[in-house]
């Protein structure tokens, strides 16, 4: 086998997104009529669906290609399918929508395909130049569908934020780059570690911090969250479902391959801004949400929080502590997609609302919606034995096997006061007076919102594939 | 000194006399010209009437996507020339990755085309 | 002192001075022009490091092509900056405490910045005496590199798709030149003879 065969061997799922991107970009321009979406987002889900089955055909041992830019490891594997289950639930979520806000263009797809092959870069990046590629295909894809809808003014303000935020945010990752570049006189992680070799120099966490902040932004994690808010607001809803899944999927997971790959002699260094970082979201996820009235801004804070409680895993830096923010970047995935399905879902007449007191007395108007919906809300609560309290369980678990017990403790008592918000909602569905009912939601969107309640609510009855996974896939990045 | 920078005498010193020259020209008028300053000089027109509004105006998007898909082909020629020069070395791999580069672009460009993004209306 | 080292700061000088410019001068317009002298003295430093085609690109792309775009958005956003600067003293306590930790903090790296021993060896493609710059880079990007090329070309193709679905619309009521339709015209279509009966009137 020639070394590039088998190099695109290990890199099939990226290889099929970029040829259907390109393939699918062909067909919907020659093809489309007015430039509408035609049958382009249901090809896109196909091709997507079939980059996650090939992300079981070949699984091994890891494997570095393309000159040690790119890992196929059983880690990367997993949180592509994150990433890919993301996207594809994205596009399900978007046909009625975009159709109903006339934005249904065929281009739409096509970046969903190339954010998620930047994605997938990102997740297998080995050096810094991969790693910034696959930031920046990601992000420039991310930046144009938050700004998809140019008519409105709110999307157009969205996409401006997110591109000049997400701009300055790639020049720190760069700076940070380049330090550790002329630090180690190597882009490879592997490389850096061992010129680090367990000794701090100040470039080196310098280098770190500024990479730290740049993906901090893409996470969107306090004190980099700012933009997270205003743009989960503005922008269409599916995308920001996209921004709430896939993209901080792609985030997280490279994150942690570059603080355990690159910096495992310097532990100590990167766990502080960790702490800190996890600290601070928590607390703001779970204080700025209550004052919300819309509901997408809400899943805003709720996020950062989430992301908070996930980095709570990661900064045990142990095999464990990765097992756990697997585990429970799964659950939060499955969590916020049905969550979006259920915003989706809120449609009055022609118009989709998205206010907390639209839902009220929901109860009555549809009944299965308020069930489904309250479950989802009770699981991102960490309400056992709804799936959220399993990953809730898991990093506080994997953070006081490290002895980090004050994080644990305010972990707890942050997602006590997180509670009330999620709570409130329920509340708000089941006590308060009914607010006009909702239209009947399309089929891929109750499907969605039903599959992930199934999810979130059987999950206790059946771990074990998921942790065995997840165990796997941290016991590779080590 | 590494020798390829003597390379660059001849710019250095064309640089230096264009820098010369502009100074000189831009000096000299203080020093030699006659100076007969008066307030109408300066006035919009010296007959006619006075300019209605401000002459900067917004400028149509247009313009920037234009300047946008140049530079991207812009960047695409400029991985051409190291190929260009490495052609004999790179080999049949490295022809088929510039082919492979430029099919991705030229995708880009029938797209662009058929969208009518080079038509100005 | 080398001539090497005179041109080292003579293009760092000026570099550093019109990069205080581009954020310091009142007319926009001049911002870019001073960011041009800007990107042409950091093609002369990139020059003196010996990346002769990463100079030359400077200028191209850099200052052929990127100022042009500046100014384009300079153009086209019609800002008034003497309202932007309106807030200016207001923040200026916060920010110059902000900025002045920041200048400490790189102060700091610049002082205690040391390179790994591995570093001090060689780079990843160690300069060869009888290859050129240009050379060089193209022995190892298309064959070594390829991943990273095909992503860049992926990358120029979500520039330009996100381009024209941002800023392209077409104007409903403007008549088009279709040169097929002109070409496909035959003299059946495009004549009608008609037979007016003399003294009746058309």
């Amino acid at each position: 086998m020639t070394p590039i065969s088998f190099a695109l061997a290990h890199s099939l799922p990226e290889v099929v997104l970029a040829v259907g991107a390109l393939a699918l970009l062909m067909l919907g321009v020659f093809r489309a009529r007015d430039g509408r979406d035609w049958i382009i987002s249901e090809c896109a889900i196909a091709v997507l669906g079939l980059a996650f089955l090939l992300l079981f055909v070949g699984a091994g041992p890891k494997v570095v290609v393309f000159d040690g830019a790119f890992i196929d490891d059983a880690y990367g594997r997993y949180m592509k399918g994150l990433a890919l289950i993301g996207s594809i639930v994205t596009l399900l979520l978007s046909l009625d929508y975009m159709r109903r806000e006339k934005i249904d263009l065929f281009e739409f797809p096509v970046l969903v395909i190339l954010a998620t092959l930047g994605m997938l870069m990102l997740i297998s990046a080995q050096t810094l130049i991969s790693l910034y590629l696959g930031l920046e295909l990601m992000s420039l894809a991310l930046y144009v569908i938050a700004a998809f809808h140019r008519d409105n003014v709110r999307a157009s303000e969205a996409g401006l934020k997110y591109f000049a935020l997400g701009a300055l945010s790639s020049g720190m990752l760069l700076y940070g780059a380049s330090l550790l570049y002329g630090f180690a006189g190597t882009v490879s992680l592997q490389g850096i570690a061992a010129a680090i070799n367990g000794k701090a120099n100040i470039g080196v966490i310098f280098g770190l911090v500024f990479m730290l902040a740049g993906l901090s932004f893409k996470m969107s994690v306090v004190p980099f969250h700012m933009w997270t808010p205003d743009v989960y607001e503005g922008a269409p809803t599916p995308v920001t479902a996209f921004f709430a899944s896939a993209a901080k999927m792609a985030a997280v997971a490279i994150t942690m391959r570059l603080v355990v790959t690159a910096f495992p002699g310097v532990t100590d260094q990167w766990r502080q801004i960790l702490i800190f970082v996890s600290i601070l979201s928590m607390a703001l996820g779970a204080f700025a949400a209550i004052g919300q009235t819309n509901i997408k801004r809400l899943m805003a804070y709720s996020s950062i929080g989430h992301m908070g409680f996930a980095l709570v895993g990661l900064a045990a830096g142990t095999e464990q502590g990765v097992q756990g923010v697997l585990v429970y970047l799964s659950i939060y995935l499955t969590m916020t997609l049905g969550t979006f399905a259920a915003i989706l879902s809120m449609r009055v007449g022609d118009v989709y609302v998205e206010k907390i007191s639209d839902l009220a007395g929901l109860s009555r108007t549809n009944g299965t919606m308020a069930l489904f919906l309250s479950a989802m809300m009770l699981s991102l609560a960490g309400i056992p034995p709804l799936a959220g309290f399993f990953a809730k369980w898991y990093v506080f678990n994997a953070a006081i096997q490290a002895h980090l017990y004050p994080l644990a403790v305010i972990g707890v008592l942050m997602s006590v006061v997180a509670c009330f918000y999620y709570l409130r909602i329920v509340k708000v569905i089941y006590f308060d007076e009914p607010a006009p009912g909702f239209e009947r939601a399309s089929p891929a969107v109750t499907a969605v919102l039903i599959v992930a309640s199934l999810l979130v609510v059987f999950f206790s009855f059946w771990p074990g594939p998921l942790d065995v996974a997840a165990a796997a896939a941290a016991k590779s990045l080590f | 000194m590494p020798s390829y920078l003597e390379e660059y005498l001849p710019l250095v010193i064309f640089m230096g006399v264009a820098g010369f020259l502009a100074a000189a020209l831009l000096i000299a008028p203080f020093v030699l010209a006659f100076k007969a300053p008066d307030t109408e000089k300066l006035s919009a027109y010296e007959c006619g009437f006075n300019a209605f509004d401000d002459a900067r105006m917004k400028f149509d998007v247009r313009f920037y996507l234009v300047s946008l898909l140049f530079i991207i082909f812009d960047l695409e020629v400029a991985f051409l020339f190291p190929w260009a020069v490495a052609f004999k070395d790179v080999g049949l791999f490295g022809f088929w990755s510039m082919i492979l580069f430029l099919g991705v672009l030229t995708i880009g460009f029938i797209y662009e085309w058929r969208k009518g993004a080079l038509e100005w209306d | 002192m080398n001539v090497a080292a005179v041109f080292f700061y003579l293009f760092s000088a000026i570099m550093l001075a019109s990069a205080f410019m581009v954020i310091a001068a009142k007319n926009p317009v001049h911002s870019v022009l001073f960011l041009i002298l800007a990107f042409v003295n950091a093609s002369g430093l990139f020059l003196l490091m010996g990346a002769e085609f990463l100079a030359m690109i400077l200028v191209v792309v850099y200052v052929g092509a990127v100022a042009v775009l500046f100014l384009f958005v300079v153009m086209m956003l019609d800002v008034d900056f003497a309202e932007l600067k309106q807030g200016f003293l207001q923040y200026l306590p916060l920010g110059s405490v902000i900025g002045i930790v920041v200048a400490i903090e790189l102060l700091l790296v610049m002082v205690g910045f040391t390179q790994s021993d591995a570093a001090l060896g060689a780079g990843a493609s160690p300069i060869q005496a009888n290859v050129s710059n240009t050379e060089a880079l193209g022995l190892v990007l298309y064959t070594k590199y390829v991943y990273l090329f095909q992503a860049s070309g992926l990358v120029l193709l979500t520039a330009m798709i996100g381009a024209i679905v941002l800023t392209l619309r077409h104007k409903p009521d403007v008549k088009r030149q279709v040169i097929a339709d002109q070409n496909a015209r035959t003299r059946a279509d495009a004549i009608e003879i008609k037979k007016a009966p003399s003294r009746a009137g058309v």
